[in-house]
């Protein structure tokens, strides 16, 4: 079995952004930058199959600058077996990018595709059931467990009532949440056979795909600054401002 | 123009994120449809036929719905997409699944978890955790969207639409199937739509001090329980009691948080809350920079001494 785990290069998690003065965007220049955090818990997902002899080959693929090789090089210190990187130099929406990795699916032949169920930059949640969509493929999204049960794989997803279950026949579109597993750190040694990992490196022009944007960014602004408020010095000071000032109780 | 709206149900209830997703589509201009897709929701489609300003209720009764899975759901919306300018979910679980789906079928980017309708084609959503607020305007003929229900009011009134039987004839891929659930079972209201939500962290330090602490504060005062994303990471509670930024976004009149320090991605999901209150040990945790009360104390101390206040 193949396994293809797309990765996002995105805002590390711990920095709190800052919206550009002229509303344009926000500002990214001198900032952390990381694997996006959901894609990490797919790459380590992908390389403990691959571990538990469920699957042979783990490949990383990324769409995005020239830079985003550090988060495929990343992934191929956890364990994954090769890259691919489809530079561009603009951002590609979810649409494009599912559009590309529709491509890169018929080339490669993944039986799995495993990625994060969002980037923690835009928040869009959609490119894995895009993916699966343009492929006719089942989807199994917000994953916390995922289990090969014959020729299915049983997903257990995280809803808003609790947990639900699905058999998905493969080839499979399988977007993972923050349950399913906690992503290894690479070891120093791994970091420097990752070195040595084939990537093959592409143009986003070179992809045959269209992927001019749909939408567009009219400005970027802050959100409502919220006023701390008071402390209290007591929970009798608290239930009686809940109930005779804010009334709430 | 029309829109149409898929309804979020359990095949029982219809949930308050579908009126108020009719409120965003109605802010669009035009008709408002409301599609609920299911297996014997009739009384579904009733209740959805009486959401102020909706014009008609599609009903799809089928078997393949029943778990919303999203393969068979994007088909029906798909086929059913001709007649509308704009297609718009619930931002729950549920919408989330199978809108981009529905999107991707039809050539169309997908404006995800609007938060204010500008215009028929532009549309403002939180980015990075809420930290940013983007206005996009979409040049796709349709539109799908899928919208955080918390920051609309559901529609006033009540409607009188007519029901109309959808979904004949359109073939449910088979290459996924419903296995089983597991679902939370509580009392308590709705996380998402309670009027009052108290939460706990990691400071609570096991599920038993949940039970012990938190859950009793919670049924004094009719309020659902939610956490921290830590809280949920040690099993101290399932899942679906996460609040934040990949997680539930609620938005009650009260938000209690309890031994919740405060982190981006935590404050994206409740910093919408009408009024809330942090009671950590603390003084420098960042959930005090958005709360209206304060308390800094021990959450042993504190709790036992809120539930008998109250």
């Amino acid at each position: 079995m193949k396994i293809l785990v797309p990765v996002k290069r995105v805002v590390d998690y711990n920095v709190k952004v800052r919206v550009k003065p002229d509303q344009s965007g926000v500002d990214l220049a001198n900032v952390k930058m990381s694997m996006n955090p959901f894609d990490e818990i797919a790459v380590e997902e992908a390389v403990k199959l691959k571990e538990a002899g469920t699957a042979e080959e783990v490949v990383v693929v990324s769409i995005g600058p020239e830079k985003a090789q550090d988060q495929i090089r990343q992934g191929l210190a956890m364990g994954a077996d090769r890259g691919i990187l489809i530079t561009s130099d603009e951002d590609v929406e979810s649409l494009g990018v599912a559009k590309i990795l529709k491509a890169i699916c018929e080339e490669e032949k993944p039986d799995i595709v495993l990625l994060g169920k969002q980037a923690i930059d835009d928040d869009r949640n959609q490119t894995g059931q895009m993916l699966a969509a343009l492929m006719g493929w089942s989807q199994g999204t917000f994953a916390s467990k995922l289990v090969k049960e014959g020729d299915k794989l049983h997903v257990t997803r995280e809803v808003d009532g609790g947990l639900q279950t699905v058999a998905l026949s493969l080839p499979a579109v399988v977007t993972t949440d923050l349950r399913l597993n906690e992503p290894r750190y690479a070891s120093l040694p791994n970091i420097m056979k990752a070195k040595k990992k084939p990537l093959d490196k592409k143009a986003v022009g070179d992809m045959g795909v269209d992927v001019s944007p749909r939408l567009k960014t009219l400005k970027v602004t802050e959100p409502p600054k919220r006023e701390a408020g008071i402390k209290v010095e007591s929970v009798e000071e608290l239930v009686d401002k809940l109930k005779n000032e804010a009334g709430v109780l | 123009m029309t829109a149409l709206v898929i309804a979020e149900h359990d095949n029982e209830t219809l949930s308050d994120a579908t009126a108020k997703t009719v409120a965003a589509a109605s802010e669009m201009g035009g008709d408002v449809h409301v599609l609920v897709a299911g297996s014997g929701a009739g009384a579904v489609a009733e209740a959805a036929a009486k959401i102020g300003g909706v014009a008609k209720v599609l009903h799809a009764d089928g078997e393949a719905y029943a778990k919303q899975l999203a393969e068979p759901m994007a088909a029906l919306i798909v086929s059913l997409a001709d007649g509308y300018d704009a297609l718009l979910a619930p931002a729950g679980t549920d919408g989330k699944n199978y809108m981009p789906r529905v999107a991707a079928l039809l050539d169309v980017m997908q404006i995800s978890a609007i938060t204010g309708v500008e215009s028929a084609d532009t549309f403002v959503r939180p980015i990075y955790a809420g930290n940013a607020v983007s206005t996009v305007q979409s040049s796709d003929a349709k539109k799908v969207i899928t919208v955080q229900p918390t920051a609309f009011d559901a529609p006033a009134g009540e409607g009188s639409a007519s029901v109309e039987q959808v979904g004949d004839g359109v073939d449910a891929p088979s290459v996924s199937e419903f296995v089983g659930e597991e679902l939370t079972e509580s009392e308590r209201p709705d996380l998402s739509s309670a009027k009052i939500v108290i939460s706990g962290g990691r400071a609570l330090q096991s599920g038993e001090n949940f039970e012990t602490l938190i859950y009793p504060i919670a049924d004094k005062i009719g309020a659902a329980v939610g956490a921290s994303r830590a809280a949920v990471d040690a099993g101290y509670v399932p899942n679906d009691y996460q609040v934040g930024q990949t997680g539930k976004v609620v938005a009650p009149e009260l938000y209690i948080a309890v031994g919740i320090s405060g982190a981006i991605q935590h404050l994206a999901g409740m910093k919408d809350s009408k009024v809330i209150v942090a009671i950590n040990k603390d003084e420098e945790a960042p959930i005090f920079s958005v709360a209206d009360y304060g308390l800094v104390a021990d959450l042993y101390d504190a709790l036992p001494k809120l539930k008998d206040a109250l």
